[in-house]
C-alpha cells in the first residue's frame, strides 16, 4: 500500500530533479559563456603585448596579429637600456619596500593603541584619520609639495618614503585596528601575570598574533604603493630618482616622435612580469586578503 | 614571589572585564607603558600630521589666496578663486566629464563585476550546498589580472590597443571588414571618452569581482536553500537574496569606485595627457595639476582641489542616501544595537575609502 503511494511522489521528485538538472546545466552554460568572453577581453591584450614585444615595429604596424617573423630579443634589450629600467626598477623597489615596512610597523602600533587602549581623545585620532582616508590626495597635493620643500625633502626618496607611509596610515590602521580588537584578551593578560611589560607584549605577543592582518594589509599596501603614479610625479621630478611607474610614463610619452613599438612593448613585460607572477603564486593568499578587507 | 600574587588580582578582575565584551579599558600608569604609550602613538601621528593632516588644512587657507608660489608675499582674496573657476570654462568643461565618469564607470564597473563574481559562485549545481562554477579559480585569477598591472600600465597597453596604426582594435576591426583604417579612437570628440571610460572598467572589474566573489561566499547557505524551496529561479534569487545580503559591500565599492573616477588621473594621465580632442576628456585632476605645476597658480589651482573634494564627499554622502532610501542600512541598525563601540565604519563592513591599497 504504502509502495504505491510513493511512487508517483518519487517519480515527481525525480522530474524535479531532472528539470533542475537540465536547468543549472543552462545556467552553467551562460555562465561559462559570459566568463570566457570577459577572460579574453582581459587576456587578449596583455598577450597581444607580448607577442608584439618580440617583433620588429615595421612588423607591428603591418599585421597586429601574426606572430613575429623572427623573435627580436634585442626589443629587451633595447628597453632595458633606452627606458633605464634597471634603474627605475632599483628606486621602486627602495622606496616601496622601505615605506612598506615603516607603514606596517607604525600602523600596527597606532592601530593596537586606538583598539587596546581606552583615553581621551581616542575617537578624535580615529575619526581625523578617517577623515585623512576620505579626502582626495588632489586637495593635499600642493601644500604636500611645499611642505617637502621646507623640510629638504622634496625630490629625494627619503621625501617620497615618508608621504607614502603618510598616506598608507590610514588605512593600515583601520585594518589593523579591527584585527586587534578581535585578538583575544586572555593572551595579553597571560604576558601580563609572566611580568612582560607593554612593549614586549606587544612584540613577542600581540603583532605575532596580528601576523595573518599583517600579511593581508602588506598585500594591499605593496600593490597600492608600486602602482602610486601621482605621489612620485608631483614629489619627485629628479630623473635619478624616478621610479618605474614614472618611467614607464615619460618613456611611453618620449616615444611619440620616432616610435620603436617593439621596445614600448618590451618594456611594459618586463614592467608588469615579475608582478604577475608574485600574483600567480601568491593568488589565494591575495583573493583572501580582499575578502579579510571588507568583512572584517 | 609576592610580586606574581600581586599581579594576578587585578589580572583576574581583567579577564571578567574581557569576558564582558573586551573592551580597552584603563590601566595603571608605570613608566613602561607611558613610554611605550607616547611612542606608539606618538611617532605614527607625526607623520600623519605633518604630511597628511596639515597640507588639507593648509589647502583649505590657500584656496583663499592668489599665491603663485615662490614668491613669498600673497593676498587674501577670499572666495575670488572660486568665483573665477566658474567662470572657467576649461574647469566646467573638467567638471562635467568627471560627473560623467562618476555616473558612469561606476555602475557598468560593478553590474560586470557583480554578473562576474554570480557566475562563478552560483554557477554550479544548485543541489547540495552551494558550489562554485567548474572553473572558477581559473576565472578569477583572469579576471583580477588587471588589477595586479600598475594602473599607469594598463593605461599604456589601451593607448596600444586603440592606437589608429599599429592598435589590435583596429586590426581586428577590419579584419571583420569594417572600414576603421586609421581611426583615432582617442582623437575623436566622440570616442575618446567611452574609449577611456572602457579602460577604467577593464582595469577595475576584477578586484571588485573578487570582493563580490567573498562577500556571496559569506551569505548563510540556508536563505539559498531557503529561496529554492520556495522555487526561486536564480535570476529571482539573485536579486532577492544575494544583492540585498551583500549591499553593504556595493555600497563600499560604489564609493570607491566613485573616488576613483572623480580622481581618473594615472588613466587619463596615459590616455590622454592633453585632455583628449577639445577638452573633453579632460579632468579635474589634470586642470589642477598643470595649473599649479605647469602654470605656477598654486593658490587658484588648491581651489579646484577643494571643489574635488567637495565633490567626491557629495558623491559619498549621495551613495549613502540612495542605500538609505532603497531600503539598505535598516536590519542592520536593528541586527547591531551595540553602539558603545565608536567606529562605526570598519565594522559595518564600510572599510574606508583607499582599500585598493596604499597610498592611492
Amino acid at each position: 500500500m504504502s509502495a504505491t503511494t510513493a511512487d508517483p511522489s518519487l517519480l515527481a521528485d525525480r522530474k524535479l530533479v531532472k528539470r533542475t538538472h537540465s536547468s543549472d546545466r543552462r545556467f552553467a552554460a551562460i555562465s561559462h559563456t559570459l566568463l570566457s568572453i570577459w577572460a579574453v577581453i582581459v587576456i587578449v591584450p596583455m598577450l597581444w603585448v607580448l607577442m608584439s614585444s618580440f617583433k620588429s615595429t615595421g612588423e607591428i604596424l603591418s599585421s597586429p596579429f601574426s606572430l613575429p617573423n623572427e623573435w627580436k630579443f634585442e626589443n629587451y634589450a633595447n628597453a632595458w637600456s633606452d627606458a633605464s629600467i634597471g634603474k627605475y626598477f632599483l628606486n621602486s623597489a627602495v622606496v616601496v619596500v622601505s615605506a612598506l615596512v615603516l607603514v606596517m610597523l607604525l600602523g600596527a602600533m597606532c592601530a593596537y593603541i586606538l583598539a587596546r587602549f581606552q583615553f581621551p581623545g581616542r575617537r578624535l585620532i580615529y575619526y581625523t584619520m578617517l577623515a585623512g582616508l576620505t579626502f582626495p590626495v588632489f586637495l593635499a597635493i600642493v601644500p604636500l609639495f611645499f611642505q617637502l620643500q621646507n623640510f629638504g625633502l622634496l625630490n629625494t626618496r627619503l621625501g617620497l618614503i615618508l608621504t607614502y607611509v603618510a598616506f598608507a596610515l590610514p588605512f593600515t590602521m583601520f585594518f589593523l585596528y579591527s584585527f586587534f580588537r578581535s585578538l583575544p584578551h586572555d593572551v595579553y593578560e597571560a604576558s601580563q601575570i609572566d611580568g612582560a611589560g607593554e612593549w614586549r607584549a606587544f612584540f613577542q605577543v600581540m603583532l605575532p598574533m596580528a601576523s595573518p592582518g599583517m600579511a593581508a594589509v602588506a598585500i594591499f599596501n605593496f600593490l597600492g604603493l608600486w602602482n602610486q603614479f601621482l605621489l612620485p610625479v608631483a614629489l619627485n621630478t629628479d630623473q635619478d630618482n624616478w621610479v618605474l611607474t614614472q618611467g614607464m610614463s615619460a618613456y611611453a610619452a618620449s616615444q611619440v616622435y620616432d616610435i620603436d613599438y617593439g621596445a614600448l612593448f618590451a618594456a611594459i613585460v618586463i614592467t608588469v612580469a615579475p608582478v604577475l607572477v608574485v600574483y600567480v603564486i601568491f593568488q589565494r593568499r591575495i583573493a583572501g586578503s580582499v575578502s579579510q578587507g571588507t568583512f572584517r | 614571589m609576592s610580586d606574581t600574587i600581586t599581579k594576578s588580582e587585578p589580572a583576574s578582575g581583567r579577564l571578567k572585564s574581557a569576558a564582558r565584551g573586551g573592551r580597552p579599558r584603563r590601566r595603571k600608569l608605570t613608566f613602561d607603558r607611558v613610554t611605550f604609550f607616547l611612542a606608539f602613538l606618538g611617532i605614527p601621528l607625526t607623520v600623519f600630521v605633518l604630511f597628511v593632516l596639515y597640507p588639507f588644512i593648509q589647502a583649505i587657507y590657500w584656496a583663499m589666496t592668489d599665491w603663485r608660489g615662490y614668491s613669498p608675499d600673497y593676498n587674501f582674496v577670499g572666495l575670488d578663486n572660486f568665483t573665477k573657476m566658474f567662470e572657467d570654462d576649461v574647469f566646467l568643461k573638467a567638471l562635467r566629464n568627471v560627473a560623467l565618469l562618476a555616473a558612469v564607470v561606476p555602475l557598468v564597473t560593478l553590474t560586470l563585476a557583480l554578473g562576474v563574481a554570480v557566475a562563478i559562485t552560483l554557477g554550479g549545481p544548485s543541489k547540495g550546498p552551494v558550489r562554485g562554477i567548474r572553473g572558477a579559480s581559473f576565472y578569477r585569477i583572469i579576471s583580477f589580472f588587471p588589477y595586479v598591472v600598475p594602473a599607469i600600465i594598463v593605461g599604456l597597453i589601451w593607448a596600444q590597443m586603440y592606437d589608429p596604426n599599429a592598435g589590435l582594435l583596429n586590426g581586428m576591426l577590419n579584419k571583420l571588414g569594417l572600414d576603421f583604417e586609421a581611426f583615432a579612437w582617442l582623437g575623436e570628440k566622440s570616442t575618446a571618452m567611452p574609449a577611456l571610460m572602457f579602460t577604467f572598467v577593464w582595469g577595475l572589474v576584477g578586484f571588485y569581482a573578487v570582493l563580490f566573489i567573498a562577500a556571496i561566499k559569506g551569505v548563510p547557505g540556508e536563505l539559498y536553500e531557503a529561496a529554492k524551496i520556495d522555487g526561486a529561479g536564480r535570476f529571482r534569487t539573485t536579486i532577492s537574496i544575494t544583492l540585498p545580503s551583500i549591499r553593504d559591500s556595493v555600497q563600499t565599492a560604489y564609493i570607491y569606485l566613485g573616488i576613483a573616477a572623480l580622481d581618473a588621473f594615472v588613466f587619463v594621465q596615459a590616455l590622454l595627457p592633453n585632455g583628449g580632442p577639445d577638452n573633453s576628456t579632460l579632468t579635474i585632476s589634470q586642470h589642477l595639476f598643470t595649473t599649479a605645476f605647469r602654470k605656477g597658480q598654486f593658490g587658484y589651482a588648491t581651489a579646484m582641489g577643494v571643489v574635488l573634494a567637495v565633490v567626491t564627499l557629495v558623491f559619498a554622502a549621495l551613495v549613502f542616501a540612495v542605500n538609505r532610501l532603497t531600503g539598505g542600512g535598516e536590519d542592520k541598525k536593528a541586527k547591531a544595537p551595540r553602539r558603545k563601540a565608536p567606529p562605526a565604519g570598519i565594522e559595518s563592513g564600510a572599510l574606508p575609502a583607499g582599500a585598493e591599497g596604499g597610498a592611492r
